[in-house]
């Protein structure tokens, strides 16, 4: 092996796949039975954390990034003036089992610039895959990117020696596609989403009558949305992800803060700020859908098309809904409990196996787990202190975010803290 | 009463499970058991010392498998490996109420003890994942894919299942250095073994003559894709540091290489 030229084109590679923030390696249900390398029967592990605090857990890289495409949003379009580089099929299998080996990663994450054509792309992808899993006797994660357009036939192969296949949406609305990617047409985006959601329901039909039917892609499938490069709102990317949820069973939907990268004027210009609050409060708002029973609906809507900087998406759902409040811990379901600000799951869960032996108190809440300084306003329980004054929801606000702290404040800061003192003395 | 009866045993599960019999056996109350590495003996009071009897100590587990499910026998012997001082008198207090009144109190999160171990448990619980996400493996020149770790609990125990599943066609060996014990697998069974490594051995100078030619290369690739993946623009070294703390640092490739540059 030549090191210094694989190095050369690892730093080139792994830089061009970076803005790809999957970096999930559990959900897979392959197990080292035949004393081969590896297993990913368990859970996810993270065996490093890079300096912007993301976990490491695959050796994430591109297999090129010579593209025939220009999307205005990437890095590796072809209009850019970027140094460029191929990785050989085989040097992927050799970095990847070297790695794993040494206990560096839990397998390999490969997307690809498209060269020639669809299929002669993923046609690679699927080798690397079915090398790795044939030749190596490798039980490790491999996530594949499905490249859009590519035949159903290798599709299906991607997903017999893959654990997870992705396509990345990138931008939410079908006029900033038109925009920014001029080139790609969302349908080609679809087709494969839905042929993998196809073959998933149809592998797993038959898995139920014959046990030696191999598995298809078992960790599922993903996608990804960039975040603010085309301006679009909070709720058009909300609804494409419930769309994805409902639609195609979507395993998980990233959310990428656009880091700026190009002078190009239909893109936030190069100093601008990564919108990383923006990106938190949208994957609040994807638990909310997907652990905590929120209709997008209710979050979203056209008179409420961008979720609140300062309160999290469910504290703001419950400040437009004070009617539905206060909640008795002591009798009320788990749906209604799991609406309560500054209660989670686990202490949803905690509440409803508690409750069966006492009335539960602050004290015991405390024990639990929640955060009071939200959950003091929407809810009662077996205490004489709850609030009994009648508040607006202007008054909540203000007294919560005084009594909380958080790392994004320098971001919507003084003018807000000022609306609240103002708030509060009027009322 | 007096003062507790120290009770002194060799450190081992084993040795802790026959010092727990040696107080039913001997029906006494108030007992003090210390391992003998960190054993402080007392004025008042008097000391014994407890042989490990694995036919005792096995008496003793099968006792509390009888009245717990497995998955709850199983965190005493994690709470065990924390070491922590005197770990022992709390598990002995949890050991009396599981053959008193059998698993009626396992979730009561309200009994101080119960509560104790379950926190204990679960530092050990994140220091086992920890492990299994740190451990570094560098090929030496036998043939063998050797990794060095300085857990703050005992863990190696806790880790072995998931290197066995996982690399069950290669040879490796896992020291931890702070005990002095190893974990190796020979591509057939899986063995503790008792070594010490001398400083000079562990020290960079010993890694060419140690290691293979190409060890240092793949090192510097994973080292060059660690800083490649990284988004500058992105950079939070405090949720960094949380997530890998800096006592972990030394022993992983990635960010021993950083610091020598």
């Amino acid at each position: 092996m030549n090191f210094d030229r694989i190095k050369e084109k690892l730093a080139i590679l792994a830089d061009a796949a970076k803005y790809d923030v999957s970096c999930a390696s559990s959900g897979s249900k392959r197990k080292n039975s035949s004393k081969g390398l590896g297993d990913s029967s368990g859970m996810g592990i993270c065996h490093s954390y890079t300096e912007d605090g993301r976990c490491v857990s695959l050796l994430k890289i591109l297999l090129t990034n010579h593209c025939i495409f220009d999307c205005a949003y990437c890095v590796t379009r072809r209009s850019n003036d970027v140094k460029r580089a191929a990785f050989k099929i085989q040097e992927v299998v050799d970095l990847t089992i070297h790695f794993y080996r040494r206990n560096y990663i839990e397998g390999l994450f490969l997307s690809s610039g498209i060269f020639k054509n669809a299929d002669y792309t993923m046609e690679r992808l699927v080798q690397v895959a079915k090398k790795l899993r044939l030749e190596e006797n490798f039980n490790g994660y491999i996530h594949l990117k499905s490249i859009p357009g590519a035949s159903d036939e290798l599709m299906r192969e991607a997903g017999l020696y893959a654990d997870r296949l992705s396509v990345n949406i990138e931008i939410p609305t079908k006029e900033g596609l038109k925009l920014l990617a001029p080139e790609k047409n969302r349908e080609d985006f679809l087709k494969p989403m839905k042929k993998v959601q196809n073959e998933i329901t149809l592998y797993k039909e038959e898995r139920k009558l014959l046990k030696s039917v191999p598995k298809f892609a078992p960790a599922g499938q993903s996608t990804q949305m960039i975040i603010g490069a085309s301006g679009e709102s909070d709720a058009q990317i909300m609804y494409t992800s419930a769309y994805f949820y409902k639609k195609f069973q979507m395993k998980r939907v990233y959310y990428s803060g656009y880091v700026p990268i190009s002078m190009d004027p239909r893109l936030p210009s190069l100093g601008s700020q990564v919108p990383m609050l923006r990106e938190n409060r949208l994957y609040q708002a994807d638990w909310l859908l997907r652990f905590y029973g929120f209709e997008v609906t209710e979050l979203l809507s056209p008179e409420h098309p961008n979720l609140d900087a300062d309160v999290d998406p469910k504290l703001g759902w419950a400040l437009r809904n004070l009617d539905q409040f206060p909640i008795d811990v002591n009798v009320a379901d788990a749906r209604m409990l799991a609406r309560i600000p500054g209660v989670g799951m686990k202490s949803v869960q905690k509440i409803l196996k508690a409750r069966r032996f006492r009335k539960l108190n602050w004290d015991h809440l405390k024990a639990i787990g929640i955060a009071r300084n939200r959950a003091q306003y929407f809810l009662i329980c077996d205490s004489r202190d709850f609030l009994k004054r009648d508040l607006t929801s202007a008054q909540i606000r203000g007294l919560i975010s005084k009594g909380s702290q958080s790392k994004f404040r320098g971001l919507y800061g003084p003018q807000l803290s000022l609306f609240e003192s103002s708030a509060i003395a009027t009322t | 009463m007096g003062a507790p009866q120290l009770i002194i045993y060799d450190g081992s599960f084993e040795g802790f499970l026959s010092a727990v019999f040696h107080t039913y056996e001997h029906r006494l109350a108030e007992v003090d058991i210390q391992p003998a590495i960190r054993a402080q003996a007392t004025f008042f009071g008097t000391t014994t010392r407890v042989e490990t009897n694995v036919g005792h100590a096995g008496r003793v587990w099968h006792g509390i498998t009888k009245k717990v499910e497995a998955a709850g026998a199983h965190i005493l012997y994690r709470t065990f490996l924390s070491e922590r001082a005197g770990v022992e008198n709390l598990l002995l207090d949890r050991i009396r109420d599981i053959f008193a009144v059998g698993n009626k109190n396992s979730g009561n999160f309200s009994d101080a003890t119960v509560l104790e171990i379950a926190k204990i448990n679960k530092m050990v619980g994140r220091e086992k994942h920890r492990m299994e996400a740190f451990v570094r493996f560098k090929l030496t020149k036998d043939g063998i894919y050797f990794a060095v770790i300085e857990p703050d609990f005992n863990v190696l125990p806790l880790i072995a299942e998931h290197f066995r599943s996982r690399y069950a066609d290669q040879k490796w060996l896992i020291y931890d250095t702070k005990r002095g014990i190893g974990l190796y697998y020979d591509l057939d069974t899986m063995s503790e073994i008792t070594m010490r490594l001398s400083g000079a051995a562990l020290r960079p100078s010993a890694e060419s003559t140690v290691y293979t030619s190409e060890e240092l290369e793949y090192q510097q690739l994973w080292s060059t894709y660690f800083e490649s993946t990284n988004i500058a623009s992105r950079r939070n070294m405090k949720l960094h540091k949380r997530h890998i703390p800096q006592r972990y640092w030394k022993y992983l490739s990635e960010k021993s290489l950083q610091l020598k540059k």
